[in-house]
C-alpha cells in the first residue's frame, strides 16, 4: 500500500479539480444564476492568474478578448496609404504588391496606390508592413475567422477588400491611435 | 567538461599553433574571424585542440559556398568551425577545399559531435567529407537531384535571388505562386519515364545500414532480429520524426533517427531574405519557444552590427527567455509524462500554465507562438503596465505554486520513477563527445550553461545556479528540469523586481539595413540547449550565408547510445527526455 501513495496523491490532484470545477461552477451560479459561469464577467476571473478548476473556453459561443497588439491580418486605414511601397519591400513572404497611380494630369507619379494587393494565403502575420509604415496606414486587424471553401485564390485581397474606416482603427487599437492623433497635434502645433 | 587546462589568451594561442603547424594554419584574412588549416593537416589540428588546448566541445560545423574570388581567395567551398572550451572560445577553423571537387577530411572519428553535422553539409552543401563513416544525406532524401545550399541551385518557384523582389512595388500585379505550377493542375512525367518501371537508384528507404545487425543471430534469442520503423510521425507525436530500430524481441539493438519530413531548406530561404525580414522565420524553427530563437538571432546579429542595446531592452529580454525556458519545460515535462503512459493529467496541467504564459506573449508581442518580438538592439514594443501586472502575478505566485504541485505529483511518483530510473542513460564523455547540450547534458553531470559560461546580455548579473543531475538517465533529465524551472522563477524575480525605465530600443529598425562584411556565430542557452546562429555578411542586405546550429538536430545523435538495450516503449520516453521540436530538427 505505502508503495502507492504517491500514485493515490496524484489522483487526489485530479479529483480536487474535478471537485472545483463544480465549485466554481456554484460560486457563479449564486453570484449570475444558471451558466454564470459563461457570462462574459465570468471569462477574465476564470482565465486569470486566481483562476481554479477548469480551464476550457466555449469556444466559438465564448471568446477571449484579444490585447490590442494582437497581429491578426493587416488592413488597410482609409485613405492614408500614399504607396510608398515601403511594406512591399519589408514583407518577409513578399505577399503585398502596390501599383502606384499615376496623376492623369500630369502623368507623374500620384500619392496613392491604384492597386493594393495581399495574399492573405502566404501571409505570416509578423506586422513588419504595420511596424513600419510611415503614415500609419496599414495596420493588423483583428479578424481572424477569414477560411474559406473556396481555398487559395479567395484570399488574395484587393484594396476594397482590406480597406477599413480611420474608426475601426481606433476601436481596436484605443492606444495606439490615441499616440498617433497625439503625435499629429504636436507636429501641427509646431507647424 | 572538466577543466584542467589553464585558459591562455587566443592570440598566444593563435601564434603557439602556428608555431606547431608551420605552413599549414594561417590567420584568416580580416574581416574573418580565426584560422584557414589545410585540408591534409585538420585533423592533426583538431586533435591538438581537444588534446592539448582543451577544445573538447565541437559546437557548429558549416559549409560555405565562394563561386567567384573573394578577399583574394580563390574560389572555394569553405568548411567553417566552432570549437569551445568549457569557459571560453570560440576558435574558428576555415577549411578551404576545391570548388569543383570538395573534400575534406572529416572530424567525426575525433568528435562524433561533427557527425550529423557534416552529413548536413555534404546533403545541403555537397561537400565530401572523407573518413566520415556514414556520409549519407540526412534532410533530404537519397533520390534528390543536387544541393539546394549551393549558390547556383534554384528552387522551385524561384524568383530571384534577393528579397524584396523587383516585381512588388512600383507596378506589382500579383501572382500567386500555385498559378506558376508548370505542370497546371495536372501531373504529368518526363517523356520515356514511368513510376511502375522506376528503381530505386540508391538506397532510398535507409535500411542498408542496418543490414549487418539485423542478419546477426542471437545465442539466447530464438527470434530472427527485425527491422521496424516507428513513424513517421508516431515517435509518440513530437512531431514528423521516423525512428528505424533493429530489435531483437522486444530489445533495442540499433536505432537511428531519419530526419528531413518537415525540411523547408530554413537556410536557403534566410539567404533569399533581408536580414529582419529573417526574424519572424526564426520563430517557425522551434515553435514553443520562438521568443529564445528571436534572441539567438538578435544576438548574432548585433555581434555582426556591433549594436548596444538599451538596459530596459536586456531586462525585458530576459524576462521572456525566462518565461519561454519555463514553459518549455513545463510543455516538455507534460509531454514525458504522456509518453510515460499518465495520459493527459500532467500534461493539461503543464500546458494551463503554458496558457497563463501565451497569454503575456500576446499582451506584449502581438502573437501567442509566432511572437516576432525582438529587434536588433532592442525589442519591438515596450512591456505596458497591464503585461508587468501579469507577469509579476506569474512570477511571484502563480508559477512557484504550479512547480510545487508538479514536483509534488510527479516527482516521487511510483509509476513515473519506475519508468524513468535508470532509462536511457547518457554517461557525461559521451554526452560532452558528441555536443549534447541543454539539460540533457547537464543532466549527466556537467555543469555547462551558456548563460554562466559565455554570458549573453545581461545574465551576468543574476544570481542563478546550474541544475545539474549525477545519473545522466530520464529520470535525471526530468530533475534538472523542474530545477531549471525553479531558477527560471529566480531570474525572473530579480529580473521583475529591477526592471528599469528607458527605452527599449536603440534605433527604429529600418526596412533594408546593410551590415558590414565578416561573420559571426551568436548562441544561446535555449530551453533546449545551445541554439546558434552563424552569419556571413558580403556588406549587403541579404545574409550571404545563414545557418542555424539547432539543440534539436545535435541532440538527436545520441538516441542510439541511450536506447542499445531498452525496449521499445522506452524508445518514446527516452526521445521525450531529449525534448526536441521537429521544426528545429528538420528546419
Amino acid at each position: 500500500m505505502t508503495a502507492s501513495l504517491h500514485v493515490l496523491k496524484a489522483f487526489g490532484v485530479t479529483i480536487r479539480r474535478f471537485v472545483e470545477s463544480y465549485l466554481d461552477d456554484l460560486k457563479w451560479f449564486f453570484k449570475k444564476g444558471f451558466g454564470g459561469r459563461y457570462t462574459p464577467e465570468a471569462l477574465p476571473i476564470r482565465q486569470g492568474v486566481h483562476g481554479r478548476g477548469i480551464f476550457t473556453v466555449q469556444y466559438p459561443a465564448e471568446r477571449l478578448p484579444l490585447p490590442e497588439r494582437f497581429r491578426g491580418f493587416p488592413f488597410l486605414v482609409e485613405n492614408r496609404c500614399v504607396a510608398c511601397g515601403t511594406c512591399a519591400r519589408v514583407c518577409p513572404p513578399q505577399c503585398i504588391w502596390i501599383v502606384r497611380a499615376t496623376d492623369p494630369d500630369t502623368g507623374k507619379p500620384a500619392r496613392r496606390p491604384s492597386e493594393f494587393h495581399i495574399d492573405l494565403g502566404i501571409c505570416m502575420q509578423c506586422g513588419f508592413c504595420a511596424e513600419m509604415c510611415p503614415f500609419d496606414a496599414i495596420k493588423m486587424g483583428h479578424e481572424i475567422e477569414i477560411a474559406s471553401f473556396s481555398g487559395g485564390a479567395s484570399f488574395l485581397w484587393d484594396r476594397e477588400k482590406l480597406t477599413r474606416p480611420v474608426a475601426y482603427h481606433a476601436q481596436i487599437h484605443p492606444t495606439a491611435y490615441a499616440e498617433e492623433q497625439a503625435k499629429k497635434s504636436a507636429k501641427e502645433a509646431k507647424e | 567538461m572538466a577543466d584542467e587546462i589553464t585558459p591562455q589568451p587566443v592570440d598566444e594561442l593563435t601564434t603557439d599553433l602556428l608555431a606547431r603547424f608551420p605552413g599549414a594554419v594561417q590567420p584568416a584574412p580580416a574581416p574573418w574571424q580565426g584560422l584557414i588549416v589545410t585540408r591534409d593537416r585538420l585533423v592533426e589540428v583538431a586533435i591538438h585542440l581537444r588534446d592539448a588546448l582543451g577544445y573538447r566541445y565541437l559546437s557548429s560545423v558549416t559549409g560555405v559556398d565562394y563561386p567567384a574570388a573573394t578577399d583574394g581567395l580563390p574560389p572555394r567551398f569553405e568548411a567553417v568551425y566552432h570549437f569551445y572550451r568549457p569557459t571560453g572560445g570560440p576558435l574558428v577553423l576555415h577549411v578551404h577545399a576545391d570548388r569543383a571537387d570538395p573534400t575534406i577530411p572529416s572530424l567525426t572519428p575525433v568528435f562524433p559531435s561533427a557527425g550529423f553535422q557534416e552529413r548536413e553539409a555534404w546533403d545541403l552543401m555537397g561537400i565530401r567529407f572523407d573518413g566520415h563513416p556514414d556520409l549519407r544525406r540526412i534532410l533530404l532524401w537519397e533520390g534528390f537531384d543536387g544541393h539546394p545550399l549551393r549558390k547556383d541551385y534554384h528552387e522551385a518557384y524561384y524568383e530571384e535571388d534577393k528579397k524584396p523582389f523587383e516585381s512588388r512595388f512600383p507596378d506589382g500585379h500579383p501572382v500567386r505562386a500555385e498559378e506558376r505550377v508548370p505542370l497546371g493542375n495536372n501531373l504529368r512525367y518526363p517523356p520515356g519515364w514511368s513510376p511502375r518501371e522506376w528503381r530505386p537508384v540508391a538506397d532510398v528507404w535507409g535500411y542498408a545500414p542496418h543490414d549487418e545487425v539485423a542478419q546477426q543471430k542471437s545465442p539466447t534469442h530464438p527470434a530472427d532480429r527485425l527491422v521496424l520503423n516507428m513513424g513517421p510521425h508516431h515517435p509518440s507525436t513530437h512531431g514528423v520524426l521516423r525512428l528505424l530500430v533493429t530489435v531483437e524481441g522486444e530489445t533495442i539493438q540499433k536505432i537511428e533517427p531519419v530526419m528531413g519530413f518537415l525540411h523547408r531548406c530554413h537556410d536557403k530561404i534566410g539567404e533569399r531574405n533581408t536580414w529582419l525580414a529573417n526574424m519572424p522565420y526564426t520563430d517557425r524553427l522551434d515553435y514553443v519557444c520562438s521568443m529564445t530563437n528571436n534572441l539567438a538571432y538578435a544576438v548574432a546579429m548585433e555581434k555582426l552590427l556591433s549594436v548596444e542595446v538599451p538596459e530596459r531592452a536586456e531586462y525585458i529580454r530576459v524576462i521572456m527567455s525566462e518565461f519561454t525556458r519555463f514553459m518549455n519545460h513545463t510543455v516538455s515535462i507534460g509531454f514525458t509524462g504522456n509518453d510515460v503512459g499518465i495520459y493527459f493529467t500532467a500534461m493539461l496541467y503543464a500546458l494551463e500554465e503554458r496558457e497563463r504564459i501565451l497569454d503575456l506573449f500576446e499582451m506584449v508581442s502581438g502573437s501567442r507562438m509566432m511572437c516576432n518580438y525582438m529587434r536588433f538592439g532592442g525589442v519591438a514594443h515596450d512591456m505596458t503596465d497591464q503585461a508587468l501586472t501579469l507577469a509579476r502575478q506569474l512570477a511571484f505566485e502563480r508559477l512557484p505554486r504550479f512547480v510545487d504541485k508538479l514536483d509534488d505529483f510527479l516527482t516521487d511518483n511510483e509509476i513515473f520513477r519506475a519508468r524513468t530510473v535508470g532509462v536511457g542513460v547518457l554517461p557525461a564523455d559521451v554526452a560532452v563527445a558528441y555536443g549534447c547540450t541543454g539539460p540533457l547534458l547537464r543532466a549527466s553531470g556537467v555543469p555547462y550553461d551558456i548563460r554562466r559560461a559565455e554570458p549573453y546580455s545581461i545574465y551576468d548579473q543574476f544570481d542563478f545556479d546550474v541544475v545539474t543531475g549525477e545519473n545522466g538517465d530520464v529520470y535525471d533529465r526530468y530533475l534538472v528540469r523542474i530545477g531549471e524551472m525553479r531558477q527560471s522563477l529566480r531570474i525572473l524575480q530579480q529580473a521583475l523586481d529591477r526592471l528599469p525605465g528607458g527605452p527599449v530600443i536603440s534605433s527604429k529598425p529600418k526596412a533594408t539595413l546593410k551590415a558590414p562584411a565578416g561573420e559571426s556565430y551568436g548562441r544561446i542557452e535555449c530551453p533546449k540547449g545551445e541554439l546558434g546562429f552563424y552569419l556571413v555578411s558580403d556588406g549587403g542586405t541579404n545574409p550571404y550565408r545563414y545557418h542555424v546550429r539547432s539543440p534539436s538536430f545535435v541532440n538527436l545523435a545520441v538516441m542510439d547510445t541511450m536506447c542499445r538495450g531498452h525496449l521499445i516503449a522506452d524508445v518514446v520516453m527516452i526521445l521525450a527526455s531529449i525534448d526536441i521540436t521537429l521544426g528545429e530538427v528538420d528546419r
